[in-house]
């Protein structure tokens, strides 16, 4: 049946946690009151990609654009909107700093600046229906490919689209298809990481949570490219819906016979199984994650035969990621050119020679929109953190963007203008990683975020190799020495030889990648860590041990009255004064905490 | 756990030393830790030796062998979440209910463990109690959000 309107609440994680199905709920008890449940339909979709307004809805066909809504809304916004036909001004999005309100979803500045591949369908579909996939295209691809195409003609179709990995490493999937499927050994299996080790991004849980069927599909493509009767995909045990979300899809896929035996009636089987990780960064390097599904610890091993030569119980086996998935089946359809005309570079003869197609980024930290986006390769970063991104928070001033997660680096304002591809990302020292992207602003200690993602390697380090286990333990010594106010110019240059160990000498990449988050804030932030050794002062206020929190005599008697109000909530009494006097900080018994800060209206407190 | 929930479990996957880390994981899921004895029959019942599935037990941050309390509670400190201050939230938690990392409370109401992305930076900080999402916690709501487990 078809319905004059289609209500699509989101019911991505974010807006899940903003109560996004109390606003479904509510939906769908209004429109039943009013009689309008035979014309207007209310679906829930997966992540929409602007996790800052949630929760979200948007009123389709039209598209407009529901923002931050809450169940004491929906009356209101069901009366004018379905019945009397008016969009509802203060529920639409408005852009900081304006005040004309835009309603069309398509006209957003987060929406309009992205191109959706991969996310094509987020939002449009309700996640847990293969017909829906279907009525959007879902397994044509598939059809195409097993009806009119051999194996290599996939493989080379793949091959000059450029499409390399999104996991991290850029690796042309082409071609590693190609090998795989050359490699001796039988069976040969496929896998899909989905791992998500980045402690900063969700792009693939997004993904699977919003178009399940785009990675299966993607998958059987492979597995006919390769010759594999067997899939895999290793998932994160910490993401129950994107996992019941899979599972779902996996069964209607079978019960349609787009996975099992004899699919279209081609003589080609394939299945997936799903198997979970157990929360072990390391388990993302391929030859740990293999052994990870073999039931054993995630233990990289040293790659002298690579796993599309011998892999999973020592079988070729292909691993590629979730977004590298998804992107196979609209390559398929609309042609490897289609795919090649958008990015970076040319790719007709080095298939390193450019950066093709689209990246999802998880764009969060100090930028006003947060979010999911899609942007084609080689847009600056400048665009996505100002335009898509609305600038920085609170009017702050930006101080460094960091993508590719514990493996990456740092970018600093200078280099804003970066178009972002994999060479490029590289050059200046960090890396495209998966696609976390994390905005710093002026309030960040960058020895800190140094630390904070060390603290995170040392901690996942397997420990079988000993450059990345005592290495990033030493340095992990170092930059705690440094931001208690203990450092040493020494230090520094210890710290730089010994990331310089750490990458040349460690395993696998979690060592050889470790050290990238120091390096490029050595490298751009310098001074930063100076004055952390010389004047044992944190400028962005972030390092504990060397700042004080103190009370502006003036301003907490002549505005603040003496209002008492940090007194009493001082977990470590270390504030004295009565009502309508002046109030002080003992520094020997601060803790540091950052309460007062936050209580005080009247911005007596001041850090320094 | 009994016996007969314990093979429940298994039988949902191959029956072979392969499936030791997913069946670890379901009873982790449903008890939100190990026991000793669970850990040993699941070895016996599956072939592995004890010294690989307490290696297993231990690699793995998803496994823990010290229960959690009633309310287990969740700080992420991911990077979107370490940016807005998330240490601020782990450090006032545990001030308060004098509790760190893995520990529990003497009364077993809660215990603390810092958790990865959740996947709604968009909400930094965030923390879980029970099943219970917060976003943008403020320090100074840290007790009072406490105080509606209490
Ligand atoms: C320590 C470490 C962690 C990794 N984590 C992930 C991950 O979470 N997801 C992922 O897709 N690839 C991850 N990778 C990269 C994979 O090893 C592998 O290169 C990738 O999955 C291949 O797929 P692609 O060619 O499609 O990118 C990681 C690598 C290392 C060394
Ligand atoms: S970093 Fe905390 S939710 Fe993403």
């Amino acid at each position: 049946m078809a319905y004059r309107t289609y209500l699509m609440v989101c019911a991505g994680t974010g807006c899940v946690a903003n109560q996004s199905m109390k606003v479904r709920d509510k939906l769908v008890a209004e429109i039943t009151k009013r009689g309008l449940q035979n014309e207007v339909a209310v679906v829930t979709t997966g992540c929409n990609g602007f996790c800052a307004v949630g929760p979200i809805l948007v009123v389709q066909p039209e598209g407009i654009f529901y923002q931050l809504l809450k169940e004491t809304d929906i009356p209101y916004l069901i009366e004018e909107h379905l019945l009397k036909g008016r969009p509802v001004k203060e529920l639409l999005y408005t852009p900081p700093l304006e005040k004309t309100p835009i309603p069309k979803m398509s006209d957003i500045p987060f929406f309009a600046d992205q191109t959706l591949i991969v996310l094509r369908n987020r939002g449009l579909i309700d996640p847990e229906n293969i017909d829906e996939a279907i009525s959007r295209g879902a397994y044509e691809a598939l059809a195409k490919v097993l009806t009119t195409m051999t194996p290599e003609q996939v493989i080379k179709e793949i091959k000059e689209s450029g499409l390399r990995g999104r996991g991290g490493g850029g690796f042309p999937t082409g071609i590693k298809w190609e090998t795989c499927r050359n490699a001796h050994g039988d069976p040969k299996y496929i896998i899909c990481n989905a791992d998500e080790g980045d402690p900063g991004a969700f792009m693939d849980r997004s993904t699977i949570e919003s178009d399940p069927h785009a990675v299966i599909e993607g998958m059987c493509i492979g597995a006919y490219a390769i010759g594999s009767p067997e899939g895999y995909v290793y998932i994160r045990n910490e993401y129950p819906i994107a996992l019941e979300r899979l599972k779902t899809a996996l069964k209607q896929a079978r019960d349609y016979n787009l996975l099992g035996k004899n699919i279209f009636d081609k003589g080609f089987d394939f299945d997936i199984r799903v198997v979970r990780g157990a929360g072990a960064f390391v388990c993302g390097e391929s030859t740990a994650l293999m052994a990870s599904i073999e039931g054993k610890t995630g233990e990289p091993r040293a790659k002298y035969v690579h796993t599309v030569e011998r892999g999973l119980w020592d079988k070729p086996s292909c691993l590629n990621n979730v977004e590298t998935w998804a992107n196979v089946p609209q390559i398929i359809l609309n042609g490897a050119q289609w795919f090649a005309n958008i990015g970076t570079g040319d790719v007709s003869e080095d298939p390193w020679g450019g950066s093709k197609g689209t990246k999802v980024f998880s764009l969060s930290g100090k930028v006003n929109n947060t979010g999911l986006i899609e942007v084609p390769m080689g847009i600056t970063l400048r665009k996505i953190i100002f335009d898509i991104g609305g600038g920085i928070k609170d009017g702050k001033k930006f101080k460094a963007v960091q993508t590719g997660g514990p493996s990456g680096g740092f970018i600093p304002e200078s280099l804003l203008d970066l178009a972002v591809d994999y060479e490029e990302l590289t050059k200046v020292g960090s890396m495209m990683g998966s696609g976390g992207m994390v905005v710093t602003d002026e309030n960040n200690c960058m020895v800190d975020m140094a630390k904070y993602f060390l603290t995170f390697t040392q901690e996942e380090s397997c420990g079988k190799c000993i450059p990345c286990r005592e290495g990033t333990k030493r340095m992990l010594d170092i930059l705690e020495k440094i931001t208690n106010g203990e450092g040493t110019e020494e230090d520094l240059v210890l710290l730089e030889d010994l990331s310089n160990m750490v990458v040349e000498s460690s395993l696998c990449a979690l060592g050889g990648s470790a050290p990238n988050p120091v390096l490029t804030t050595l490298k751009y932030f310098r001074e930063e860590y100076e004055v952390h050794v010389r004047d044992k002062k944190c400028p962005a206020h972030a390092c504990k041990k060397l700042i004080t929190y103190n009370i502006d005599p003036e301003i907490c008697v002549d505005k603040g009255h003496g209002c008492d109000v940090c007194r009493k909530n001082c977990a470590d009494g270390a504030i004295t004064g009565e009502t309508k006097k002046v109030h002080a900080i003992d520094v020997m018994k601060c803790g540091r905490c950052g309460i007062c800060l936050d209580v005080c209206k009247f911005d007596a407190i001041y850090v320094e | 756990m009994d016996a007969q929930t314990i093979d429940g479990i298994i039988e949902r996957h191959p029956q072979d030393p392969s499936s030791i880390i997913q069946v670890l994981l379901d009873i982790q899921n449903e008890l939100y830790y190990l026991p000793k004895d669970v850990l040993e029959y699941v070895s016996k019942r599956l072939g592995v030796p004890m010294s690989r599935s307490y290696h297993l037990a231990t690699f793995y941050k998803a496994f823990s062998l010290k229960p959690k309390g009633k309310y287990p509670i969740a700080v992420c400190t991911g990077t979107a979440c370490h940016v807005q201050g998330a240490m601020k939230i782990y450090d006032q938690i545990s001030r308060e209910l004098h509790i760190t990392e893995g520990e529990r409370t003497a009364d077993n109401r809660f215990s603390i463990e810092s958790v990865r992305c959740l996947g709604c930076c968009g909400l930094a900080p965030v923390v879980t109690v029970g099943k219970n999402l917060h976003g943008k916690i403020p320090v100074a709501k840290v007790n009072k959000i406490l105080q509606q487990y209490k």
